[in-house]
């Protein structure tokens, strides 16, 4: 019970940091700009070929707006997750480093894990309400395309996303507990969230056993099935375990801090 | 309520505290006092769960702060050095969230807060964003976050540092009327503080206790030895001449010169008043008397003493007041050189111990 009146606690500060900074602002600001102009791309893409004569009877088959459309728009967003979520985390723990507020975390009764776990969770409420205010760009097509488009394969998009971006974010949770400098935590962290994501591009038919062992830990490449709506429960655990581990590096580093400070 | 048993912190080779030991009684203000440096902050910041310590022992309200951290957390609230407040909160906000971290119920948290605030006096602010307060403001509300869980220990890391005399004076009346039902230690290096507000003083210097007492004891214990500091017109030897077989006087110390004039310092046997002999002894010698006053040792000269009787020892090998009075016939010969010698280590040795 005290545990979730912890946690919930600091969700709720956190909440109160974004939305009382224009941290949150800009995220949503800058994440709802981005996927409308990609939405808008794969649209008119998708209509060019539409349109295109052969579309017709023994023609190939009419272009489907699941795959034309929200497919590649969901994964462009991935990469602006990369861009996005250093701006949610690099504050996370350097800042109350550098306020001193770390002392009356540390001396309250809450424990690290409830911190870390609070914290994580704060930012990726508020990524999940970026993701749920971007996915109204794909209600007028719902609303005017015909034949209907499927709606599963875009929730199981989302929750790629969801997923993909909680693993930037617990990361970069762990590296901002590493200096009391937010603007370092973040330039940190968005140079490491891009080597993680060029690790994908290492897989290819080609490639030795090591090379496909680091392209697996691509984040981004787990992400293909499920936006294609399909839920590999393979996908899901490394998602989980990379979110896991990155909690658990941030738990250890801030439990040794008290030990060196 | 509180006790601390051979406490050590170290940091590598460093040793920040080293050996503390002492205990507070319920209801008890506890003067924590040390230059800075001294192991005041570390001591603190073990005693309320923020840091482990290499080794030693420390209970809070009957609760081992290494064994069971969250019970003795609970009942400590504490004040950092730097007020722990988020700029971009509002005061009620900020308290609010305290208070969910403390483990206030969620029934009583309004009231929890309205009562700090209103102990804090922080009613006029309580919607601003603490970043739009000023230094005391915010110390205020670093203190009504301290209070807020109605903790039996408060630890307040230097309470009055940075306010302005009408705040420290209004911060020092709100620790006295903590005490008796809280149990509190603030550490401070501004003397006065700890003679206005605490019932007991442990003074530690190089992480350790150095004294432990009441400020009145403390006091006391060297302002017992009177002393009186004259000026006369006359060089060191003529004026010592003049005041040998003053009855009632121990030893005479020189205390520089201005112009033509030697300044003494004469201390004399306890509870005897030397003046009168002094004054009719100097003009019986037919020289001027310039000035006289009784000199008594306030609690800085005391912390001085002990703070800083090692280095000083060392370095100005006994040169340095109060703590050794020369007997008159080992001073007679001095000279002019020997007293700018003497000015001169004494201020080498107060020198690595002033405080900022």
């Amino acid at each position: 019970m005290n545990t979730f009146t912890n946690i919930g606690a600091i969700v709720r500060k956190e909440w109160q940091h974004y939305f009382g900074s224009p941290i949150a602002y800009a995220a949503l600001f800058t994440w709802n700009i981005l996927f409308s102009v990609f939405f808008q791309f794969a649209l008119t893409y998708f209509l060019e070929v539409s349109m295109n004569p052969g579309g017709g009877m023994g023609g190939p088959p009419k272009p489907n707006i699941n795959e034309w459309i929200f497919r590649p728009t969901l994964m462009n967003m991935a990469v602006v997750a990369l861009f996005v979520a250093p701006m949610l985390t690099m504050r996370l723990f350097a800042e109350e480093q550098r306020q001193g507020t770390w002392e009356l975390l540390a001396t309250s009764a809450i424990t690290d894990w409830q911190i870390v776990i609070g914290k994580f969770l704060g930012a990726v409420s508020v990524y999940a309400l970026m993701i749920a205010t971007s996915l109204l760009n794909f209600v007028a097509v719902f609303a005017y395309a015909d034949p209907r488009p499927e709606w599963k394969p875009v929730l199981t998009g989302a929750l790629a996303l969801l997923l993909m971006g909680s693993c930037f974010i617990a990361l970069g949770g762990f590296i901002s507990t590493l200096t009391r400098n937010q603007i370092v935590a973040g330039i940190l962290s968005f140079c490491l969230f891009l080597a993680i994501w060029t690790l994908s591009w290492l897989d290819n038919p080609m490639a030795s056993a090591p090379m496909k062992a680091l392209a697996y830990l691509g984040v981004t490449g787990h992400m293909e099935d499920m936006v294609k709506g399909v839920i590999d429960s393979k996908d899901v655990i490394f998602y989980l375990s990379f979110i896991g581990f990155g909690l658990f590096l941030t738990q250890q580093s801030v439990e040794s801090r008290r030990w060196r400070e | 309520m509180i006790e601390v048993a051979d406490l050590r912190k170290s940091y590598g080779r460093f040793d920040a505290v080293s050996g503390v030991s002492f205990t507070v009684g319920k209801g008890e203000i506890l003067g924590f006092l040390g230059p800075n440096g001294a192991g005041k902050t570390t001591t603190m910041r073990i005693l309320t769960g923020y840091m482990p310590a290499t080794s030693g022992r420390a209970t809070v309200a009957g609760y081992d702060v290494f064994k069971s951290p969250m019970e003795a957390k609970r009942s400590v609230g504490y004040l950092p050095e730097t007020p722990p407040v988020y700029p971009d909160l509002d005061v009620t906000s900020y308290l609010d969230f305290c208070a969910r971290i403390k483990g206030v119920k969620a029934s009583s948290r309004k009231a929890a807060i309205d009562r700090a605030i209103e102990k804090a006096r922080l009613g006029e602010v309580r919607n601003k964003l603490i970043g739009r307060l000023s230094k005391g403001y915010r110390q205020r509300v670093g203190i009504a976050q301290a209070i807020l869980a109605d903790p039996p220990v408060l630890i307040l890391d230097e309470p009055t540092a940075g306010l302005d005399p009408q705040q420290i004076i209004e911060t020092r009346d709100l620790i006295k009327s903590l005490g008796g039902d809280h149990t509190v230690i603030l550490s401070t290096h501004i003397l006065p503080e700890v003679s206005v507000t605490c019932n007991r003083v442990v003074i530690i210097s190089k992480g350790r206790v150095v004294a432990e007492d009441s400020p009145q004891n403390l006091t006391a214990r060297l302002s017992g030895r009177g002393a009186v500091r004259i000026e006369v017109r006359a060089d060191t030897r003529t004026a010592f001449d003049a005041l040998r077989g003053v009855e009632g006087i121990l030893t005479v110390n020189p205390r520089g010169a201005s112009g033509d004039a030697t300044v003494l310092e004469l201390e004399a046997e306890s509870g005897v008043d030397v003046r009168a002999a002094a004054a009719r002894a100097i003009v019986g010698a037919n020289l001027d008397l310039l000035s006289m006053a009784a000199v008594s040792l306030s609690l800085e000269d005391v912390f001085l003493e002990l703070t800083t009787r090692d280095s000083a020892a060392e370095a100005a090998n006994a040169t340095r007041a109060p703590e050794i009075f020369t007997p008159i016939a080992a001073t007679l010969p001095i000279t002019s050189e020997m007293q700018e010698q003497a000015k001169a280590a004494a201020d080498d040795a107060s020198r690595p111990t002033e405080t900022n």
